[in-house]
């Protein structure tokens, strides 16, 4: 990996999730594509992993599953009963 | 409380000589609301003729993007038990080896946070806990990982690995198969429990071909023990099945698909270059015939159950591996590899088989970087219009020689 640090990735992936929230599923696949575009060599698979990774643990995403399994920032469900 | 349960259309399906689920939760439903309202909306389900669950849609636990399968009941107020009836995915241990005292340790968690449900095992492989709400998923998360267990796959990840008991119990296995589900879940979790492709990804062990773990019809990947030389023959074990009255020639010789084998006497001969290991004749004759010594496995991918297309088989990729020293390298760049190029040109929601039938073998042998083997042939071309370019490359060499 070059300069370019998890944290600035994941700033970046949650900037793709927010920006997309309640228009389209974003899907793993789908960041890091998106990184791939933006940084080129500079970065890896294995980094966009571990920047999802820590969207996730600590809390600013979370993983949702409607017809295949995305990253959606946190949110109640629609079909959630109290 | 047991007055109130009136189940007539489900207490028919316990008329019958097999076992119920109907007579197992009724068991619990005495003490329990969870099971209690659970067979009361199913019995209305069976009344209306309509099912009665919403998707839960985003539940789970911390971190994780798998392992919890989210239900609510559509009739909250009627059904107040299961407002929430979240389904948990727990990792089975390789080959489903438990103690007895681990089963307890499970059915108490369960005990505690759910409703007591559980199927042994769900067709990935994983323990099934059926039931708990959502304020009930970190604790029951909790306390399974105290105990060491952790929970398995869902979702568009990679599904719990699963295995045959492999050289545990069975003198067939060509590899260690509970070795290999060990190795595999522990390096991917994070694909085991962050879903990150187009769509699941199961892998299934099985240690010969007789494909305990039906991986040639169930799984993305399915890894099946193979054997490179001959079958081996017991002499005198065989000669006492002759003695015994086995009738050899109806059993095992008419059987063989390829008509490989031939008996004279209380002599066994097999060609074994025509053998495709169908395992007919070493399951007949276990004591007589066993599988060889050169022993791994070989490849398959692509199998599915009929949802979005229809059913499809797993095709050979490669046709002989082996772990040699307990070194999975070449293992895991495979898998990595397929796992790369379905990810980049894979559509969401497609199965590999599917994305092979989509860009052809060529392509996707290509992309992973394997050489085409005359094993990779499902069936004969039903095609005879198909030219390749080196048919005429070869005909023009050949102009010039003539």
């Amino acid at each position: 990996m070059g300069d370019i640090s998890v944290d600035q990735l994941a700033e970046d992936c949650y900037a793709i999730v927010a920006e997309n929230a309640g228009q389209k599923k974003v899907k793993a696949g789908d960041l890091q594509k998106a990184m791939a575009a933006k940084y080129g060599d500079q970065i890896g698979r294995a980094d966009v992993k571990a920047a999802i990774k820590q969207l996730m643990d600590s809390g600013r995403t979370v993983y949702g599953y409607f017809g295949g399994s995305s990253i959606e920032l946190p949110h109640k469900e629609a079909a959630e009963n109290q | 409380m047991a007055d109130e349960l009136k189940t007539p259309l489900l207490d028919e399906l316990e008329k019958g000589p097999w076992p119920s689920f109907v007579t197992d939760i009724k068991s619990m439903a005495e003490t329990k609301e969870m099971p209690r309202d659970l067979l009361r909306q199913l019995e209305k389900s069976y009344e209306d003729k309509r099912g009665y669950w919403k998707h839960g849609g985003l539940v789970g636990v911390m971190g994780y993007g798998g392992g919890v399968i989210g239900r609510y009941s559509a009739l909250p107020e009627e059904f107040p038990g299961v407002s929430h009836f979240h389904t948990v995915r727990v990792n089975q241990p390789s080959g489903w080896f438990y103690t007895s005292d681990a089963m307890r340790e499970i059915i108490d968690i369960w005990d505690a946070h759910g409703s007591g449900l559980y199927n042994m095992h769900g067709s990935t492989g994983d323990m099934v806990l059926l039931g708990t709400r959502t304020e009930e998923l970190e604790p029951t998360f909790q306390a399974l990982t105290e105990k060491g267990w952790d929970l398995g796959g869902s979702g568009s990840d990679l599904r719990t690995p699963s295995n045959c008991v492999g050289p545990a119990r069975c003198e067939n296995a060509c590899y260690d198969t509970m070795e290999m589900a060990y190795q595999l879940t522990h390096n991917y979790q994070d694909e085991l429990h962050r879903p990150m492709f187009n769509y699941k990804f199961k892998i299934k062990m099985s240690g010969c071909p007789n494909d305990c773990t039906a991986s040639i019809a169930r799984s993305d990947m399915a890894v099946i023990g193979i054997w490179k030389d001959d079958i081996k023959v017991d002499k005198e074990e065989f000669a006492k099945y002759i003695d015994d009255g086995f009738n050899v020639k109806e059993f095992v010789v008419e059987k063989c698909p390829t008509q490989c084998i031939s008996v004279e006497g209380k002599e066994i001969s097999i060609d074994n270059s025509n053998c495709v290991k169908c395992m007919h004749c070493i399951n007949r004759m276990p004591k007589a015939l066993s599988v060889g010594d050169e022993k791994g496995f070989a490849i398959n991918i692509g199998a599915k159950a009929p949802i979005v297309e229809g059913a499809l088989f797993a095709q050979s990729i490669i046709p002989f591996m082996q772990i040699k020293d307990g070194d999975y390298a070449g293992l895991y760049d495979l898998i990595e590899r397929i796992w790369e190029f379905w990810d980049e040109h894979g559509m969401a929601r497609e199965r590999i088989g599917e994305f092979i039938e989509r860009v052809s073998l060529a392509t996707f042998l290509e992309g992973v970087g394997l050489e085409p083997l005359p094993t990779m042939v499902k069936a004969p071309r039903d095609n005879p219009y198909i030219f390749y370019e080196e048919y005429f490359a070869d005909e023009d060499a050949g102009e010039g020689e003539e």
